[in-house]
């Protein structure tokens, strides 16, 4: 262990603020992720609550079914690290106005669902907040495949694709590409805050 | 005279839209963030906006799942 490199990083993490919208299978994994990291802030938004079938893949467990998933995220984080400062805000993003729980964090992260949604948030995000880096992802179904997975940058934005991956609603969502994914979300997001790991 | 879509080098064309582009490169998917040398085209203006000469586009296509 470098442990000059680690307390830099841990002074580093620990003044940095992340959003995430959604918090299902991609937002989830990926608070969590930042929040073992030694994040100092997260801001969560979500609307939907924690479902049987979401426990393949999310990062929830049996007896939080019926929860918020914010609320139960925010448990499990401060389980993990309670020095994270956990925002939390029940709202569906709706668009014009996505941008709004966004404004003062260092990076945003999109975990939304639906194709639509997705594009709408990311093109209101890299509108709205020119400044921000956003780190996206798109085809996250199925298993398998792992290589096809990269990231594209352009500009502020930064996406995790796996371009040739099928629809949700035509494939399957499993714990394995979605953590997969999630954890490269987490992974861009810190080389955002503390810079390319040379 | 050529353009970069998505890191592939093709033919630009005068008074070429994005909407006509993404029918030529086959990109047919309703839902793509575009953008033209990293600045957002917003989806109203697909019809519109000529495509400049030279330009690095980036098209992207997100899919279902999160």
């Amino acid at each position: 262990m470098n442990i000059e490199k680690s307390e830099k990083i841990r002074l580093k993490l620990k003044e940095s603020s992340v959003g995430i919208a959604g918090a299902g299978g991609l937002g989830s994994n990926v608070a969590i992720a930042l929040a073992r990291s030694g994040i100092g802030k997260l801001v969560l938004v979500d609307f939907d609550k924690v479902e049987e079938n979401n426990l393949s893949r999310q990062y929830f467990f049996r007896d939080q079914i019926g929860k918020l998933k914010i609320h139960a995220l925010k448990e499990n984080i401060k389980r993990i690290n309670p020095d994270v400062k956990v925002e939390i805000l029940d709202i569906k993003l709706s668009k014009k106005n996505m941008q709004k729980p966004f404004e003062d964090v260092d990076v945003v992260v999109e975990a939304l669902d639906s194709a639509e949604i997705k594009t709408c948030f990311v093109e209101e995000i890299l509108e709205k907040l020119p400044n921000t880096p956003l780190v996206a992802a798109t085809g996250v179904a199925g298993y398998g495949n792992s290589d096809r997975i990269k990231t594209i940058h352009s500009g502020n934005l930064n996406l995790c694709a796996d371009e040739e991956a099928r629809s949700s609603e035509d494939d399957v969502l499993l714990a394995p590409k979605v953590c997969l994914m999630a954890n490269w979300q987490a992974n861009l997001v810190l080389e955002i805050l503390l810079g390319e790991d040379k | 005279m050529s353009i970069e879509v998505n890191g592939k080098n093709i033919d630009w064309i005068e008074n070429e839209t994005v909407k006509e582009l993404l029918k030529r490169v086959k990109y047919t998917f309703p839902l793509v963030v575009v953008k033209i040398n990293n600045e957002l085209v917003p989806r109203n203006k697909f019809n519109e906006k000529i495509v400049p000469d030279n330009s690095k586009i980036a098209v992207i296509h997100m899919i279902s799942g999160g």
